[in-house]
């Protein structure tokens, strides 16, 4: 929310104060008015939250739908605004009827109910999914003109599930085993390569997100989580893992999801999500008000956990370290704030993040100088939001 | 030895011991193995079957020229076109496509056989797949009209940028964590 709707808002109830002592005949008392209970909460009417949706083609599902980032709070996304990316849409799964195989290079082939997963000993952790194609129109030069817009393929919960380390042990690998063809049960049967490392390092089978039951649009029943990897190697719809000695090279990591470089040569099998954050409020479409207002946003890495957000207020001449929302979690989001006096001067607002490898986030100049415009995946350049001298506020 | 070295060396112990929690159902490698759709760019996991572009053109204007059009523009913005941008990526404005960018013919089968066409998936035999792969090969000029492709040939076909992907260089990465 801006800092002139909630201006507004408490105009608003300043207003419906002054009409109810005036009217007071037709007002009743807070305590017999209340709404009854029911089964499933609902949000205020009064706010307007929503993913904003990009279908691709006429065919449904193939698109996104991008996170709110600017009107929420905290660091966990709702699992109701949690970004989706599809390429086929959205299956309707029973959950008695699917079950995960699990073959290839193993002793013995298996497959699992969801009843049998949900009998291993339980994990939960917080952490990021970003799709890598995230904030690709900053980088061509065209910053779309909300941080939903720029950043929205971005989320953070709680996932739960059982390591999928100890589902493998199951099955005992081979020593030949090297990567592991992930394959979902969409319409296409989507299907990424992961390296064993990072089966056996910190690889999630979850059927939980936020406390309840995965939603359909997140993986229903089943979704592989591979913290700090790009989003779309968390394969939704899991049924199949398929352990091999070399990666499948599927269309997911050939066609999409390689970065194109100006030699004309393109890097593949580029998984890890590099250090970036975003000011999501004052953010575009928002506006500044005259004296305090408090600069905050959010920043994460793959890499695993931020060290330091430092914003700028005066177009990157001078930086301020900001302060950092406990706990600070690794490969999920962190909440930065600042507080800050505007005083009228138009100026540009940013921030940049490091995290506990070393990484510096990249200004949008030294990651193009290096990559291109084209990379089309993985651009964590330094966002800038202008703000002029009316207060209102556009990305750059 | 590190404290955490040696606590990590006590839980893979611990673990080694631990014996199966056994709740998965074994099946057999045959079984498993019908529910395989992956095809490796070595050719691993290809089918028996043969088809060439002659053969494919009729089973591509039935169902795929909708959606992909009949050489394979693609459609407006809605469609990716299947064709075109060959010799493309090293210039400011570069053209993915199958025939530009794809570095396997293996993918391309594997692509159509598990998710094409979108609306009726899986719902080709080997054979017609082996012939609209061919196909799109063709408008693109990687292979001639009647080159017959099958699970021997078809891992075989030279696609124009098969060398064009480098392992990833990170370069503003420092140093990796794990
Ligand atoms: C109903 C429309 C439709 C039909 C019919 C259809 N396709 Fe597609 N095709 C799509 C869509 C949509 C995509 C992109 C899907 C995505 O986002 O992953 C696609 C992607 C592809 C791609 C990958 C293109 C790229 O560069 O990413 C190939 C190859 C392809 N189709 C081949 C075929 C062939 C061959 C047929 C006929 C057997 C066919 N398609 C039928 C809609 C269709």
């Amino acid at each position: 929310m801006s800092v002139k709707d909630e201006d507004r808002r408490r105009f608003l109830a300043l207003g419906a104060g002054l009409l109810s002592t005036t009217a007071c005949t037709t007002t009743k008392p807070a305590s017999e008015s209340g709404a009854h209970m029911r089964p499933h909460g609902l949000r205020s009417p009064h706010e307007k939250v929503a993913r904003v949706i990009r279908e691709l083609t006429a065919s449904p599902g193939t698109g996104s739908s991008r996170t709110p980032l600017q009107h929420l709070y905290g660091t966990i996304t709702p699992s109701d605004l949690h970004y989706e990316r599809h390429h086929a849409g959205v299956p309707a799964i029973d959950p008695l009827q699917h079950e995960l195989l699990v073959h290839g290079l193993v002793e013995q082939p298996l497959t699992f109910s969801m009843a049998a997963l949900r009998r291993f000993p339980s994990v939960s952790r917080t952490c990021f999914l970003e799709c890598s194609g995230n904030v690709i129109g900053d980088l061509r030069g065209n910053p779309p003109p909300t941080v939903q817009d720029s950043h929205g393929l971005l989320s953070c919960t709680e996932w739960t599930g059982v390591s999928l380390r100890m589902v493998l042990e199951e099955a005992r690998l081979k020593p030949e085993a090297k990567w592991l063809i992930a394959e979902g049960a969409d319409a296409s049967r989507m299907a990424r390569s992961i390296p064993v490392e990072k089966a056996l390092d910190d690889a999630l089978l979850v059927y939980g997100q936020n406390g309840e039951a995965l939603r359909p649009e997140q993986g229903y029943p089943l979704r592989l989580i591979l913290p700090g990897f790009e989003g779309n190697m968390n394969v939704k719809w899991l049924d199949r893992l398929l352990v091999t000695d070399q990666p499948a090279m599927s269309v997911k990591e050939t066609a999409n999801y390689t970065e194109l470089l100006p030699s004309g040569k393109a890097e593949v099998l580029t998984f890890v999500m590099e250090a970036r954050s975003v000011i999501t409020s004052p953010s575009g479409g928002q506006q500044v008000l005259n004296g305090f207002n408090e600069i905050t946003g959010l920043a994460w890495t793959g890499l695993g956990k931020i060290t330091k957000v430092e914003v700028s207020t005066d177009n990157g001449k001078t930086w301020q370290v900001a302060a950092l929302q406990e706990p600070i979690l690794d490969k999920s989001v962190v909440r930065f704030r600042l507080p800050w006096e505007w005083k009228g001067e138009e100026t540009i607002i940013q921030s940049r993040c490091t995290d506990e490898s070393g990484y510096v986030q990249p200004s949008r100049d030294e990651f193009i100088a290096l990559r291109g415009i084209n990379a089309g995946y993985h651009y964590n350049g330094i966002k800038c939001w202008q703000v002029k001298a009316d207060g209102h506020v556009v990305a750059v | 030895m590190s404290w955490r070295c040696s606590f990590l060396l006590f839980a893979v112990l611990l673990q080694a011991q631990q014996k199966p929690f056994g709740f998965g159902k074994p099946v057999s490698a045959e079984e498993a193995r019908k529910r395989d759709l992956t095809v490796f760019p070595d050719g691993r996991g290809l089918p028996p079957g043969r088809g060439d572009a002659k053969a494919g053109a009729p089973i591509y204007a039935a169902k795929c020229a909708e959606c992909h059009n009949d050489r394979g523009e693609g459609r407006e913005n809605q469609y990716p076109g299947l064709v075109g941008g060959i010799g493309s990526l090293a210039t400011p404005k570069p053209k993915k496509s199958v025939g530009s960018y794809w570095p396997y013919a293996t993918t391309v089968w594997d692509h159509i056989h598990r998710a094409m066409p979108f609306d009726h998936p899986r719902s080709l035999t080997a054979d017609e797949v082996y012939a609209v792969t061919a196909v799109v090969l063709y408008l693109n000029g990687i292979v001639t009209e009647t080159q017959e492709l099958n699970e021997k040939t078809l891992p075989q076909v030279r696609m124009p940028n098969r060398d064009g992907f480098i392992p990833e260089t990170r370069p503003f990465q420092k140093r990796k964590v794990r």
